[in-house]
């Protein structure tokens, strides 16, 4: 009690000083926790990623196409309990920036392997029916204030043309972890279409999706369907959705790195700072200390009282700062909309900040208390006169 | 009763004592194989000029700082033989101090300030405040106990660390130009508790200043020379006025 007054009370004692420090932490914390949770986000597609689906592509490279007539062989591999596919169709809704993800998917198998996404029965039977139809995730309607029935049109690139698709459904993530900024409509459509304009581009499917009957037999049913397109036109690749997901992340990396490392840099110089400050506290004080000495407390007390004070000012600090984060995190996701399907500020951000705060405050104190006990008595003492 | 003592033995033992600081590779002897007794229950006056090793030896009888020869026996024990944490040990038991600028804890009321020592005993709640309620009775600060520093005048301030230097009922007290900050009227104030304190408690109390008007309130003064050891006979007073 006596010890927790005299610590706060000191924390007091210079008001502009100890606010600066708490204001500096505060944008430290809260920028470390937005730069941390931008890599939370880079890293979303993997984290929501499944263990118990496998992702079949060209083995040269995603942008080459497989042909359709694959997915009834893929189906007879063992273990292998169902195969969807579906194409990544670029296309361009009004302006290029506004972007989000749009698949062309197989509407009758495709949600089958995907209950992550959550439809409405009713809303989901009129997807089905309409070959124009298109099912939006939650936060994308939200982002462009798409209803159902809305008509949304899309400048194909990969599939030139004015396209137009119908809002049939709304998908909900069946937790944070979902992507749920995606547009996915009928692959059959496309298809269609194409046939029609460029013969030779139809019944080309991007990727297969494979649901494994044991998620423990990723490797082995990986192999089993890639061996058995060897040596054909298309040769494919297969590997588990998280390493394909890990895939792209990787072609981002040096960014996400960047990041990281900022994110680091921040908290270091928050350091430095309040070191200093800390270091400008505990030599004015040096003659208290000194006095307390002479009254007996071991220098064990001292040290406390500096730690005590430098971790009031970081828990003050780095609370407001992780306090912020949350709606400041809320107000940038709805910000930048889609470019990060999925932008949280993750548990682990959290822990991250709390352990940011604690060593920026107990580094801070570190070498002012060392030299606070160390000081002698009659030498701390002489400070006074 | 008395605070001139006679027959009991010495509180303090000094014997042979040296010490000198470094400064810029040079050495300073400050105190030279010094040896003298201070008597249980004496009130004892340290002048000099300044430089002259006062604070030093002060320090030292204090038990805050370790002469490099020499022994100081202390109401039976020999301090510099201490460790570190057992000199602390014996300074919170037998030691108060007064400094020339107080030294209190500017964000502790005075209550808190008198206080603070008691936290090293085991008393509980109810018992510090007890002491503490005696302590500011006894320095008549009472009606100033919930009062911070910045909030009292200086004797006040002086009063408070008074209080706090006998809190623990040391037998030793140590002071340091404690009217050295203070006007006349609050000097006399403080010396006058200094002397009731040697009087009624009998403390034993060993006062450096450099003010002869507060020297004279001591029993005895001792004079350390300006130069390096140069030590004066003790020069007993007669009685004088309070
Ligand atoms: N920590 C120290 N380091 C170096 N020199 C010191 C130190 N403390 C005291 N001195 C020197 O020792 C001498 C005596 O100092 P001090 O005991 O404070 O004298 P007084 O109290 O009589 O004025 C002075 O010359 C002072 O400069
Ligand atoms: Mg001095």
């Amino acid at each position: 009690m006596y010890l927790l007054k005299l610590i706060l009370a000191n924390s007091l004692r210079h008001k502009l000083r100890s606010a600066l420090t708490v204001i500096g932490l505060l944008v430290a914390i809260l920028a470390f926790g937005l730069l941390q949770t931008v890599v939370g986000a880079w890293y979303a597609g993997v984290d929501a990623a499944s263990a118990s689906r496998l992702i079949t592509r060209n083995a040269i490279s995603l942008v080459f196409p497989m042909p359709q007539t694959y997915r009834d062989k893929i189906r007879r591999v063992d273990g292998v309990a169902a195969v969807s596919y579906a194409n990544w169709f670029g296309g361009v809704y009004q302006e290029p920036k506004n972007f989000f993800p749009k698949f062309a998917v197989d509407h009758e198998s495709y949600f089958a392997l995907y209950p992550e996404y959550v439809l409405k029965p009713e809303e989901f039977a009129a997807f089905k029916r309409e070959r124009k139809a298109a099912v939006i995730g939650r936060k994308l309607a939200q982002e462009y204030g798409f209803k159902l029935g809305d008509i949304i049109p899309i400048k194909g690139d990969i599939y030139p043309g004015q396209w137009e698709f119908v809002v049939r459904a709304i998908y909900d993530g069946k937790d944070a972890k979902v992507d749920t900024s995606q547009m996915l409509f009928h692959w059959d459509y496309i298809n269609e279409t194409v046939r029609r304009a460029l013969p030779r581009r139809a019944n080309q499917v991007g990727i297969f999706l494979v649901q494994l009957k044991n998620p423990n037999d990723a490797a082995a049913v990986s192999l089993a369907i890639d061996k058995t397109f060897k040596n054909s036109l298309a040769e494919t690749l297969s590997e588990t959705e998280k390493a394909f997901q890990l895939g792209f992340v990787k072609q981002t990396e040096a960014i996400v790195i960047a990041i990281r490392i900022v994110s680091f840099v921040v908290i270091f110089i928050i350091m430095a700072v309040m070191a200093n400050t800390m270091a400008m506290t505990a030599r004015e004080r040096i003659a208290e200390y000194a006095t307390l000495k002479a009254l007996g407390f071991g220098p064990g007390f001292v040290a406390l009282l500096i730690f005590g004070e430098s971790l009031a000012i970081g828990a003050l600090g780095a609370g407001l700062g992780i306090a912020a984060t949350f709606p400041v995190a809320a107000w940038f996701a709805a910000k930048i909309g889609t470019l990060f399907p999925i932008f949280e500020v993750s548990r682990d951000t959290l822990l991250m900040q709390i352990a940011a705060g604690l060593v920026v405050a107990s580094v801070a104190a570190l070498l002012p208390a060392r030299r606070a006990t160390a000081v002698k008595i009659v030498d701390g003492l002489r400070h006074v006169g | 009763m008395s605070g001139v003592p006679s027959d009991t033995a010495p509180a303090v033992s000094i014997r042979h004592v040296s010490k000198s600081y470094w400064r810029g590779g040079q050495r300073i002897a400050v105190l030279n194989d010094i040896t003298f007794d201070i008597a249980a229950g004496e009130f004892l006056a340290l002048m000099g000029p300044s430089g002259s090793g006062k604070t030093t030896l002060l320090n030292l009888i204090a038990g805050i700082d370790r002469p490099d020869s020499g022994s100081l026996i202390i109401a039976g024990v020999d301090v510099a033989q201490l460790s570190e944490s057992g000199l602390a040990k014996w300074r919170a038991a037998n030691v108060g101090f007064i400094f020339q600028f107080y030294n209190l804890m500017p964000v502790l009321t005075a209550f808190e300030n008198v206080e603070l020592p008691l936290l090293l005993t085991s008393l509980s709640r109810r018992e510090r405040r007890e002491h503490v309620e005696t302590a500011l009775s006894m320095v008549s600060l009472t009606d100033r106990q919930d009062h911070y520093p910045s909030e009292l005048s200086g004797g006040q301030q002086q009063r408070v660390a008074i209080a706090r230097a006998i809190i623990t009922d040391p037998t030793l007290l140590v002071a340091d130009e404690p009217t050295g900050d203070l006007d006349r009227q609050s000097a006399e104030d403080v010396l006058s508790l200094m002397q009731q304190l040697n009087r009624q408690l009998g403390k034993t109390i060993v006062m450096v200043t450099h003010d002869r008007r507060a020297a004279d309130r001591a029993d005895a003064i001792m004079h350390l020379e300006k130069g390096e050891f140069s030590e004066r006979e003790m020069v007993q007073l007669s009685e004088n006025v309070t």
